[in-house]
């Protein structure tokens, strides 16, 4: 050991392998372009090359892979919904998740860690009770558990929560994990580049060609891809895709924010969600404390943060842990999360034959990275909606079959 | 904090506000198709821009109208429902200007 780090010393040659090639001139067609180069974007590029074959594929990512909110969450991973639609296809993710570090060969500090929503009232206690029973219906390991369980759980917290929202019980969903968020872009990317896909960063869709109601191609800023089939997975940016090929849908952006403390030495096991106060928070294998809260309370398309955020959630958190009164917060920003009525993704295809939508992952879309790539390759490899998807089609809207995931979605909605 | 013009009340914290989503014409509910109803209640292109927005001050109980550019979150124009102000005579709340993209 000591004599190979000499060795690597004294070589002279530091170069780390690229996780993808650096590729700067598209071809001048593609089977597939995927626009957004995220966690969801590579995902789908991944599973159409290796479930599909499909791997003349292009992902064009405006910043850098894993910039936006595949980057920007509190990368909390679970199955505790409240639709039994919702839990199966969450759940499809957390088995995923479970074996994707060996699955990419990269370490993704996957950690199983039990989640608690924390109820203060009788009746968040009745909505735990009802998620509880959804989830076991449909074999996901929930249940309702008492303040005894949570405080052997957590013995910082304050269970009375500084007297101001006493603590009266919980939904314990033993499979909530947390993982390494930029690692499940980077081990996507490598695995999708491995099979031919080509990845360009600092590149942007500036139109989408669409003739006789079916895409033709996009124009980039490195020139236009002839392509029939399109995705956009791009998050926050929805909008002004859809706007591009002219699709109206229930999409608005709200920035949501998150901080993070300086490291500590681990003391929080567990992942605590209180609805109550608007607060999500886990302890990263780095010792920072991971903190989120609700969506700011009016549309804005940027990823500006404020102090009423840090204000507002730090206040909530002393009330929990008041020993972190002297903890510092070293770094917050925000993400543009798309928000749909009912608190579900839009996913499957559009009136526009070829455009295929993944989109509306608002506050819970990180979770869903290996399950929506897999369930958008089958739909756009097979041009028919994946069975897991189906509620979550666009047209859901026109046809009033919502699906009413609001309570389990995040906090504070 | 971010401040806005309540046209009843005047320059107000944010925090006093609530936000009403955009403004849209209502189609007739007894004359309209499901389609149309499902469009006014859902559809809409959201992309970032100048909108017209309800917006509530909710201590004195007033919906009003605000005219703002949800990419810069600079609010042009406040104005009570059906009495837009002539383009010449726009008032400038004083929104902080926040960072934009």
């Amino acid at each position: 050991m000591a004599y190979q780090l000499l060795k690597f010393a004294l070589g002279g040659e530091y170069k780390e392998p690229r996780f993808f090639r650096d590729c700067q001139t598209p071809k001048k067609s593609y089977d597939a372009v995927i626009i957004g180069g995220g966690g969801h974007g590579l995902a789908a590029a991944y599973y159409l090359a290796k479930d599909h074959g499909i791997t003349n594929v292009a992902v064009l990512e405006k910043g850098y892979i894993g910039g936006g909110n595949t980057g920007r969450n509190t990368t909390i991973v679970r199955s505790n919904y409240l639709t039994p639609d919702g839990v199966n296809f969450y759940d499809a993710s957390v088995k995923l998740f479970e074996g994707l570090s060996t699955e990419l060969d990269i370490n993704l500090f996957y950690s199983n860690r039990g989640h608690f929503t924390l109820a203060h009232t009788e009746s968040a206690m009745r909505t735990m009770r009802w998620r509880a029973e959804v989830n076991k219906h449909v074999g996901v390991e929930s249940r309702v558990v008492g303040t005894d369980e949570i405080a052997k759980a957590c013995p910082q917290m304050d269970l009375s929560c500084s007297g101001k929202a006493p603590i009266q019980g919980a939904l314990y969903h033993e499979p909530g994990s947390i993982a390494r968020h930029d690692a499940v872009a980077w081990g996507y990317a490598r695995g999708a580049d491995s099979m031919g896909v080509e990845i360009f960063q600092n590149t942007e869709v500036q139109s989408i060609d669409v003739k006789d109601g079916q895409v033709q191609g996009v124009h980039t800023s490195r020139g236009y891809i002839s392509t029939g089939k399109v995705l956009s997975a791009v998050a926050g940016f929805t909008p002004r895709i859809t706007e591009m090929v002219d699709l109206k849908t229930p999409i608005v952006i709200h920035p949501l924010q998150a901080c993070v403390s300086e490291p500590m030495k681990p003391w929080l096991d567990t992942i605590l969600v209180s609805g109550s106060l608007h607060v999500y928070v886990s302890q990263s294998s780095r010792g920072e404390l991971v903190m989120g809260s609700s969506l700011d309370p009016y549309e804005v398309h940027s990823t500006r943060s404020t102090f009423d955020f840090v204000e507002g959630l730090t206040s909530h958190i002393v009330d929990m842990f008041p020993f972190l009164s002297n903890v510092k917060v070293v770094r917050q920003w925000a993400g543009m999360a798309d928000i749909t009525p009912d608190f579900a993704p839009i996913m499957g295809k559009t009136p526009i034959k070829g455009f295929y939508l993944d989109a509306g992952w608002g506050t819970w879309g990180f979770k869903a990275t290996p399950i929506s790539g897999k369930t958008m390759a089958y739909t756009m490899a097979n041009d028919k909606a994946h069975d897991l998807i189906h509620s979550f089609r666009l047209s859901r809207f026109e046809e009033y079959e919502l699906t009413g995931e609001k309570g389990a979605a995040s906090v504070g909605h | 904090m971010k401040l806005l013009n309540c046209p009843m009340n005047g320059t107000r914290p944010l925090s006093e506000f609530l936000f009403g989503g955009e403004f849209r014409e209502m189609p007739n509910p007894d004359t309209s198709s499901d389609l149309e109803w499902a469009s006014y209640v859902h559809y809409r292109d959201n992309a970032p821009g100048v909108k017209k927005e309800w917006w509530y001050h909710s201590p004195s109980g007033t919906w009003f109208i605000a005219e703002r550019n949800t990419l810069s979150d600079e609010v042009l124009a406040t104005y009570l429902y059906g009495k837009a102000p002539d383009a010449t005579k726009t008032t400038k709340p004083r929104a902080k200007k926040e960072q934009s993209e």
